[in-house]
């Protein structure tokens, strides 16, 4: 019988790595969204982006080609979104939708014409993938009371991207408030005239922003295959870029209460997993799949106006005309 | 959307324009055939062969298209009332779910003219209630349908997850899927149908959930272009603003939409639980309702073009099936592949070769004056 307070660690431990993904992808989303145009197709940017990944490691056995390759990929998604929704004024739900759709056969299709195990990849040996870091002290931090197990269990031990994805944070907040790039980025989604008669490029602006959604998702995708997992396998994003995209309007388009919401929903679902078979006295097992299903209905309530009001950038889902002839 | 004065003939537009991309899309996967080291060409020839070149592949193909007509609809309806219900998925399963849960209550006790009525009312209810609360939170909160409807999805799947493994399972059983039905709750299939007029056609999965398609076609067509009902989803869906001029009432019309949408997406239930698998199983929408909306924009939201649409997609689901069977390398997904690559041609790519038309005829134009 392991005591309460390590318990709470192990869980924190998992949130972290549960939660990696949804933060790298809710941020992506952030970075569309914000510029006006909708992202339904982070799962499938992450899904494609993570057959990348594990495809590239299995044949370089570098990570870090793994890890461009999956970029590659998410990036090549995100352009085609970026054409249909910014240049041919397409409609964004039908082109994310599409990508969704695409990315889950194709990753299919390519694996098993590749490498003829079902749409699995070949296992990953560890110099082909991220593995845990231990930061330095980490050992001899443990006899430390209390700090000392936090620091060893919840702080070191993640590979390099769930740091990553912790970095992002700040960084999205960042670029998206303090930088004269971010202030374009929301005077695109919120008023694109308007930005358009100060001379900023509605088109090329939204582009970029499209492209760092790819970046983002890329990375999130390579964790999914070749970090916490040792090889792809079929719809592994099993809905992720969803729950990240219900984070990130959870966090009402904003970066750090969409990290919150993220870590809010991987906490749910590190739960669910240790909650498994679990008896409580008089109430009996409690459902797997309601704890799973929570954040879905949790923004839905939210959407509702039940818990503050999520409103979205403006001009989100209009294709911008410049010259009205 | 058309950008300049150059405008397309009617027919260009209607009929050359959705050909277009569908073969633009046909190329891309070709091209994905191609990357994959097989000849594209066989591939089209099993495919057809195996949709078309037999009676048994025909029945199959138009079982297939019976889900797509049903989610087409469904879309095409929302579409009209200027809402995009995405969530066909979840309203089909959960109208699967109805139908199963009133055939496992009544099988033994009702006989089939009762059950039938049952079933198609129930699997139109449940999808229905299933599209009402984010209707409601639509129309009267103000939450994007597009976000709610695909919440829903999931919650629908968690939902039948829950039921299928702890309530329907018998127990000792590994599987998590119901009792089947007793003979009384199983739709007739068309070959039995045509087997008492002395026609012998081999078995497939093909029912009397056909006629339902059809009449579900007619239905919609009467209702949205006939009907003052009809008249004023279509003006809530143009122009809110001149729907209220008018002294229409937008939000209840974008609530009877969505359920009505939901309630043909249910009727996927009636042909895959009541038709075809005679229990409730894991999974049984596999994507309709995805599809669904490329067929209604395929089909221009129209019941005509979503029949079109809907043989297409039921001949690429039949004979991803035979290609996947006779060239082991492509998988069946190849299918999904395909499906993808329809929507973006067809949905947000959609006026990708227009300006390319556009100058061809006003060439033309140039020429004959």
């Amino acid at each position: 019988m392991i005591d309460a307070f390590t318990l709470l660690l192990l869980t924190v431990d998992a949130t972290l790595r549960v939660a990696t993904p949804l933060i790298l992808c809710a941020m992506a989303g952030l970075f569309s969204e914000r510029s006006g145009v909708i992202d339904i197709g982070l799962e499938g940017k992450m899904l494609i982006a993570a057959f990348a990944a594990a495809a590239a490691a299995a044949v370089s056995g570098s990570a870090w080609v793994a890890l461009g390759a999956a970029i590659l990929a998410s990036c090549a998604f995100a352009l085609v979104h970026g054409f249909a929704c910014i240049s041919q004024r397409g409609d964004q739900v039908v082109s994310g939708v599409a990508i969704n759709i695409l990315a889950s056969g194709l990753t299919i299709v390519m694996g098993v014409a590749w490498f003829q195990r079902g749409g699995q990849t070949p296992p990953l040996a560890p110099e082909a993938r991220f593995m845990p870091i231990d930061l330095p002290g980490a050992k001899a931090a443990f006899d430390f009371p209390v700090l000392g197990p936090i620091y060893q269990e919840v702080v070191s031990g993640h590979n390099l991207l769930v740091y990553l994805a912790l970095a992002t944070v700040p960084l999205t907040h960042w670029i998206v408030f303090g930088t004269r790039f971010g202030l374009r980025l929301r005077a695109v989604g919120e008023s694109p005239q308007a930005a358009d008669t100060a001379g900023i490029s509605v088109a090329w602006l939204r582009y970029r922003a499209v492209l760092i959604c790819g970046v983002l998702a890329g990375i999130a995708g390579a964790y999914l295959s070749i970090a916490q997992n040792a090889a792809f396998s079929r719809e592994m994003s099993a809905g992720q870029g969803y729950i990240a995209l219900a984070a990130m309007i959870f966090g009402k388009w904003r970066p750090w209460p969409a990290f919150g919401a993220c870590l809010l929903f991987g906490a749910l679902d590190a739960v669910a997993i240790r909650l498994q078979g679990v008896k409580f006295e008089g109430f009996g097992e409690v459902p797997v799949q309601f704890i799973q299903a929570l954040p879905y209905v949790l923004t839905v309530i939210l959407l509702a106006g039940f818990i503050g009001k999520a409103i979205a950038p403006k001009a989100i889902g209009v294709p911008y005309l410049k010259d009205r002839t | 959307m058309s950008q300049s004065g150059r405008a397309l003939p009617r027919w260009a537009d209607i009929g050359l324009l959705p050909l277009i991309n569908v073969a633009l899309a046909v190329m891309v996967a070709g091209l994905i055939v191609l990357a994959i080291g097989e000849s594209p060409w066989k591939a089209v020839r099993i495919m057809i062969a195996g949709a078309l070149g037999s009676p048994e592949g025909i029945g199959y193909t138009l079982y297939y298209s019976m889900n797509f007509v049903f989610t087409g609809l469904a879309v095409a309806v929302a579409f009209h009332a200027g809402l995009f219900n995405i969530g066909g998925e979840g309203q089909a399963y959960i109208g699967g779910l109805g139908v199963g849960l009133a055939m496992l209550a009544f099988d033994g006790e009702l006989p089939f003219v009762l059950l039938l009525p049952i079933g198609l009312v129930v699997s139109m209810a449940f999808g229905a209630a299933w599209a009402f609360i984010p209707a409601y939170l639509q129309a009267h909160r103000g939450s994007h349908i597009v976000i709610t409807t695909i919440m829903f999805n999931f919650i629908a799947a968690a939902v039948m997850v829950y039921l299928l493994v702890n309530v329907f399972t018998a127990p000792g059983s590994m599987t998590p899927e119901s009792r089947k039905f007793l003979e009384a709750a199983h739709l007739p299939m068309v070959h039995e149908l045509m087997a008492k007029l002395g026609i012998k056609m081999p078995f497939t999965p093909l029912n009397i959930s056909l006629f339902v398609a059809l009449l579900a076609c007619f239905g919609v067509w009467g209702f949205l272009w006939h009907t003052p009902w009809g008249y004023e989803l279509r003006t809530v869906g143009y122009s809110e603003k001149a729907a209220i001029y008018a002294g229409m009432r937008p939000k209840r019309v974008v609530v009877a939409a969505l359920c009505l949408s939901g309630a043909l997406a249910g009727l996927v239930g009636l042909n895959e639980i009541m038709g075809v698998h005679h229990r409730i199983f894991l999974n049984f929408v596999a994507g309709a309702g995805f599809t669904g909306i490329a067929v209604a924009l395929m089909g221009r939201n129209h019941p005509f073009g979503i029949v079109l649409a809907s043989l297409l997609f039921g001949v690429i689901q039949q004979g991803g099936a035979e290609l996947s069977f006779d060239i082991p390398s492509i998988t069946r997904e190849m299918v999904v592949v395909i499906q993808g690559l329809m929507i973006l041609f067809s949905g947000a790519l959609a006026h990708l070769a227009r300006p390319f038309l556009e100058a061809v005829f006003a060439l033309r134009r140039e020429a004959v004056a």
